[in-house]
């Protein structure tokens, strides 16, 4: 075997989104070596840069705001299950983070002198700042990307998968990683390690966010012993671009139209549907994301779909000249598309696009198990079982930035790594080994990916009943079989069977955790809906807990706590 | 018959001793050439070399290769019902297939 390349850091970050970057430039301001780690390019992966959508701040710039109102709104979407700690954070220090980003350039867009604010569903006033034309996420990243570059003390390193965390005396002490252009192990040593990966997206057919959003950030923390909370809410975009083909442009783009320009939502024989599900649009878009999912697959379902399965969007009653002001130059983008929201209406259909749940931590960004920290849509419970339009970029930044200081803070305190090569030797040997002589027959590893993301869209998207969770269960086991204990692929660079493996491993194992939770919540809570229990329970006011306890997954019931650290105490 | 589009696709780990392979992929009007990139790991085989992370948004800037000739980016050229040559960046260092060094120079690890 050849030896793996290792190298230390005081702070390793996994996961070079929002959320990442925020946290290596605070822990690099704080002093401390950072190692910033992505498995693709630095700031170009992962969901930040794909939002094109809306940031929601109570900056008050638009109308007088305070960051209690936006807190009540994030509680209410949430349907009894937020984090109120974590909610707090996230709605307290938006502004700050906002208005820091402000300073370094990333251009808000501004009107009569004031950094604009537009409304979107679930607040109850204008509260969403973006940038022009759906230019968002690019701009924040763009905007952290120049800072991480400024800033002395982060080495940043593209190309690195990370196989598993390193765990030593019962801390995270670093991870292991496999570096795809050169096909070797690498160790990390770290006195302190962020989690920044993102959410679990990829797990459906259907996604708006990056193929590298495949939960493996909650796949590490689960194996490392930490607990994840709130698996089974997956959000789902009501309005994901469905058809005609559109290239070039994020399928959630239609969003940022429907603020500007309100938009009809119809069904296929033309008509507004919304008002049959209880609540009637009038042109305005108030309709929240998990209403709006609901609505367009009950139409489908009875026949009333568009033809490829969705709802028309239709702006065909905006002047030319209304369009051209609002879009711009992405309205000549949608014309090379041969779109033209003057004489045609698109296609949407819900799409997955941001899970709620994710990795238990306290308001320090800290797991429970030392040396380990998560940040960003990593995180699980800010949100309870429903985020708010405009609050994933938010908590990018606020939970990015205040695990970065968590991470300095420990790394300041701690003096020798504490990591130990022996206790990487599995995930080395899943980095480099040959495959598995006894197989004759591989199957195809990429075609796997497409079975787990059927699976998980026909039988754990929006609308689920027991027999399809089961099923989905059922068909995880056997995807968990045909991949087996051995990694596929040969030793080289961008040993593509071997990445999918390893995405796999994760996948699977995320998939039940979140099929599993979904099955034992027999009730219809904000995104999990499940078509044999409708309506919401008091008794199921939970936030359910999965950890990982001698190669099983152990999943209990706690009452929202309005601190997570005691939770996170009880667990150990 | 429905139509297909011939993706001829330069396949090695050394720019020396590579040669190309031809595939034949189902055609649908709308589709880029990353679908067809992505069909052929999923249909035909797992370990062609290609990298992206956005599969569509024109974000990530990583699928930048050849298309007979001129560079593109994978996930905005069309796919066309007829043969196309996708090679790797001729101007960048070759890992494998069609994936090039294309991070900048202080964003590569390092050991």
């Amino acid at each position: 075997m050849i030896e793996p390349m290792h190298v230390e850091t005081d702070v390793l970050v996994i996961g070079a989104g929002g959320a990442g970057m925020y946290a290596a430039i605070e822990a690099a301001r704080a002093g401390r070596t950072v190692l910033l780690a992505d498995r693709s390019l630095i700031g170009r992966g992962g969901a930040t840069v794909m939002a094109q959508m809306t940031v929601a701040v109570a900056l008050g710039e638009e109308t007088p705001d305070h960051w209690t109102h936006h807190l009540h709104d994030t509680i209410t979407a949430g349907r009894g299950l937020c984090e109120e700690s974590l909610a707090r954070l996230l709605c307290e220090e938006g502004p700050d983070c906002i208005r820091q980003m402000d300073a370094w350039g990333v251009g808000w867009a501004r009107r009569d002198g004031h950094i604009a604010q537009a409304m979107a569903p679930g607040h109850d006033r204008p509260r969403c700042a973006y940038v022009d034309f759906l230019n968002t996420g690019p701009a924040v990243s763009k905007t952290l990307r120049t800072v991480v570059n400024k800033t002395a003390g982060i080495r940043k390193a593209g190309d690195l998968v990370i196989i598993d965390l390193v765990r030593v005396d019962g801390e995270v002490a670093g991870a292991t990683a496999l570096h795809l252009s050169s096909g070797n192990a690498v160790t990390i040593a770290a006195k302190a390690t962020i989690v920044a990966t993102g959410g679990l997206t990829r797990l459906y057919r259907r996604n708006s966010a990056s193929a590298n959003m495949g939960g493996d950030g909650y796949a590490l923390a689960l194996r490392a012993g930490a607990p994840l909370i709130d698996m089974e809410f997956v959000q789902f975009f009501p309005i994901g671009h469905l058809a005609p083909r559109l290239i070039g442009m994020d399928p959630i783009m239609w969003d940022p139209f429907r603020y500007k320009l309100g938009g009809r939502l119809l069904n296929g024989l033309g008509q507004e549907f919304t008002s049959r599900y209880g609540s009637d649009e009038d042109g305005a878009y108030v309709l929240t994301r998990d209403l709006a999912t609901y609505a367009i697959i009950k139409e489908v379902e009875a026949g009333r779909g568009s033809p490829h399965g969705g709802a028309y969007l239709s702006f065909e009653h905006c002047p030319e000249g209304a369009l051209r002001e609002a879009f711009g130059p992405v309205i000549d983008r949608l014309a090379a598309n041969h779109i033209d929201l003057t004489k045609m209406p698109v296609e949407v259909a819900p799409i997955a696009h941001y899970h709620m749940g994710g990795i238990a931590v306290d308001a320090r960004m800290e797991t429970g198990i030392p040396g380990l920290l998560a940040a960003g849509e990593a995180v699980g419970g800010a949100n309870g079982a429903n985020r708010l339009s405009g609050n994933a970029v938010t908590e990018a930044l606020v939970f990015g930035r205040r695990a970065g200081r968590s991470a300095a803070e420990r790394a300041t305190r701690i003096d020798a790594q504490p990591f130990r090569q022996q206790a990487a030797r599995s995930a080395i040997e899943l980095a480099t080994a040959g495959r598995d002589a006894e197989r004759t027959e591989l199957p195809n590893s990429a075609e796997m990916i497409l079975s787990l993301q059927d699976t998980m869209a026909d039988d754990v998207g929006a609308f689920r009943t027991g027999p399809k969770l089961e099923r989905a269960i059922a068909r995880l086991d056997n995807l968990a079989r045909d991949l087996g204990e051995r990694p596929f692929g040969d030793r080289a660079p961008f040993d593509m069977p071997r990445i999918d493996w390893l995405d796999l491993r994760n996948m699977v194992l995320v998939a039940r955790t979140v099929a599993r939770a979904a099955l034992r919540r027999t009730e219809s809570r904000g995104a999990h809906q499940r078509e044999d229990f409708p309506g919401m329970l008091p008794q199921w006011r939970v936030n359910q807990v999965v950890r990982w306890r001698d190669g099983a997954l152990d999943i209990s019931a706690v009452p929202p706590a309005a601190d997570m650290s005691a939770n996170l105490a009880a667990a150990q | 018959m429905t139509a297909t589009a011939r993706l001829k696709i330069w396949r090695g780990r050394d720019a020396d001793a590579g040669g190309f392979e031809t595939y034949e992929v189902p055609f649908e009007p709308g589709q880029s050439v990353l679908d067809g990139l992505r069909w052929i790991r999923a249909h035909r085989d797992p370990t062609l070399a290609v990298r992206f992370s956005c599969i569509n948004a024109n974000a990530c800037k990583e699928c930048m290769v050849e298309i007979d000739g001129a560079t593109h980016y994978a996930c905005t050229e069309r796919l066309e019902p007829r043969e196309m040559t996708v090679e790797p960046l001729s101007n960048k260092a070759l890992l494998r297939d069609l994936v090039t060094e294309i991070a900048p120079p202080g964003e590569r690890f390092r050991g």
